[in-house]
């Protein structure tokens, strides 16, 4: 009796070390995680002087440097964030609707040729868009695209990822709601639109948040396609002023601080969609 | 018309915009990239002259292009492994944890999310000399002597890859945590009452479970860091992939011949062997993992 009680304290206290070590760990990666940012953030609010000293909180906290990132000549920050939310957007707008369409059609019509038309889009994911962007650029230069809108956005109108993920989805809806809304006599399209999208609003926001997220993060195709400043968007404005800016660390911090503002914004007010997204399967690249 | 005949014909409306955006935008592309790298292409030659595959020896001669591609293998030999391993280690950590487990998955997220050109400035303030950098402050007050990190080219590279497993981290823990919830907990609790201890029950019961989404995750994390680029970019001087090249990656390459020298017929092969080797790493990769997974 005695011995099993000592063993039983013992599973105990071997649960409470490991449970403190757990804490001490996981606590030890959000520091490293979180660290990063934070200094950022308390870089951004030094001026020249300060930078150097390595303080941990500014002496002076000072809000100048975003005055003078969005005043400067050497920098657009306004109109890049104008840029980025502009493409950012109506990318996305674009996927939700092409994406949720075929995922729809694959999903519940059957007609000839289904599964070769599901592979013929699902094998362009492997293509990397590093070698795409050689031929796109000459297909941009050929028809004008350079320094557009149009430019930056063409390569994401419809996403493949995004039709295999609202395939899965459209599998889920039960053929009887389509049946019943074909005797009532309604159009296929508005079927789709009035009946079937209310159904899979869940997916279409995560769709949404993840490719609005992949869009405003993307360097690659934008610093190809916008050579004139007023045409970069955000991640592409920040590293040329970044590069331009020397030793002013106060600055470039500034200006890293304004390119992550509205994706920490969009993440915590989505945060239960994107963790779940992420859980779901991978959603980069 | 039969009712299955305008079905497909509907079937066949919705799919017409999209079909011809993926033939226009991907497949067409592909083949032009494919056709042209047997070609002189270069943005201001008139005169496209078909030159075989003199492409192809001319990038397996370039010191810089092997250069490149070899730095792409230690990015994903060493990237790789290290993600993995620590996303399996904290999601296990974060497995045995109750309390705030879904404040610190948010946490963790949180660099994942975030552009990754900004979080390439911030690590590159922070790896600077002293007494600039807050990495090299920490390691005298350590007793550490300061390093080099992004302007030594034995430590460059490898300061990228910390980056970008900072970066992919939490992707990796959060989709682990997922499949660790997974385990039936029965399963895990009969083996305790059996007298198996923790690690044990990792070892015997978790870890075999996790194959299929470890699989998954070496995948994609494999083509994550053989496509690495704007780290790169962002963090080299004058976005050179330097040190002497020691942080320059076979996507960069690519990038500088066809948009710094506008050689696009060099830039299409390179880029075809890029493609070659992500393809039979994923494919090696599948047939690997299968193999050990029917035991």
């Amino acid at each position: 009796m005695n011995n099993s009680k000592s063993v039983f304290a013992g599973a105990k206290t071997r649960r409470l070390v490991s449970g403190i070590t757990a804490y001490l760990v996981l606590g030890i990666l959000a520091v490293v995680m979180v660290f990063p940012f934070l200094w950022m953030l308390l870089s951004s609010l030094k001026d020249a002087t300060q930078i150097a000293s390595l303080a941990f909180l500014p002496t002076n906290p000072t809000l100048a440097n975003y005055a003078i990132i969005f005043t400067s000549k050497h920098s657009q920050f306004g109109r890049w964030f104008m840029n980025s939310a502009v493409a950012a957007v109506w990318t996305t707008a674009s996927v939700a609707f092409f994406d949720s369409i075929v995922g729809y059609t694959l999903a519940k019509f059957n007609f000839p040729g289904k599964r070769i038309v599901f592979l013929v889009i699902v094998s362009t994911l492997m293509i990397p868009t590093e070698m795409l962007v050689i031929p796109w650029y000459a297909m941009s230069r050929a028809f004008k695209w350079v320094n557009s809108y149009w430019g930056i956005s063409f390569p994401g109108l419809v996403s493949a990822f995004g039709v295999f993920l609202m395939r899965q989805f459209m599998m889920t809806v039960p053929d009887d709601f389509i049946d019943a809304a074909r005797i009532d006599g309604m159009g296929e399209f508005r079927i789709f639109a009035t009946v079937i999208l209310p159904l899979v609003t869940s997916a279409l926001a995560t769709l949404a948040i993840f490719n609005f997220i992949g869009n405003w993060n993307a360097f690659l195709w934008p610093l190809i396609v916008s050579s004139k400043p007023a045409m970069f968007t955000l991640p592409v404005g920040l590293a040329n002023f970044s590069s331009e800016s020397g030793s002013d660390w106060q600055l470039i911090m500034t200006g890293a601080t304004v390119s992550m503002a509205p994706l920490i914004a969009v993440f915590l007010a989505f945060q239960k969609q994107i963790i779940k997204g992420i859980a779901m399967t991978g959603l980069k690249g | 018309m039969t009712l299955s005949k305008k079905r497909a014909l509907t079937a066949y409306g919705f799919l017409a915009l999209p079909l011809l955006y993926f033939v226009a935008v991907r497949f067409a592309p592909m083949l032009y990239l494919t056709v042209m790298s047997a070609t002189n292409w270069g943005l201001f030659n008139k005169k496209i002259k078909f030159v075989g595959i003199d492409n192809f020896a001319k990038i397996f001669a370039d010191p810089v292009f092997l250069k490149s591609f070899g730095n792409t293998a230690i990015y994903t030999l060493v990237g790789t492994p290290a993600v993995i391993v620590l996303g399996l280690v904290f999601a296990l950590e974060l497995d045995k944890i109750r309390k705030y487990q879904a404040g610190f998955r948010l946490i963790y997220a949180l660099p994942y999310i975030t552009p990754v050109v900004a979080v390439s400035w911030v690590w590159r303030w922070m790896f600077q000399q002293p007494p600039f950098g807050v990495i090299d402050a920490l390691l005298v007050s350590l007793g550490i002597p300061a390093q080099g990190f992004l302007n030594d080219p034995r430590e460059a590279l490898f300061c990228v890859v910390a980056v970008n497993v900072w970066v992919e981290l939490g992707y990796c823990v959060i989709i682990f945590l997922a499949g660790i919830q997974t385990v039936p907990p029965q399963l895990v609790e009969a083996a305790r009452i059996d007298g198996a201890s923790e690690r044990k029950i990792t070892r015997r019961i978790i870890l075999p479970l996790l194959r299929p989404i470890t699989l998954f995750l070496v995948v994609m994390e494999a083509i994550q860091f053989l496509r690495i680029f704007t780290q790169v970019y962002n963090m080299s001087y004058q976005a050179q992939g330097g040190p002497l090249d020691s942080t320059k990656s076979a996507a960069l390459f690519i990038y500088e011949k066809a948009f710094t020298n506008f050689d696009m017929g060099t830039a299409a092969a390179a880029s075809l062997v890029l493609f070659a080797v992500i393809m039979v790493v994923t494919l090696l990769q599948l047939k690997f993992f299968d193999k050990k997974m029917d035991y």
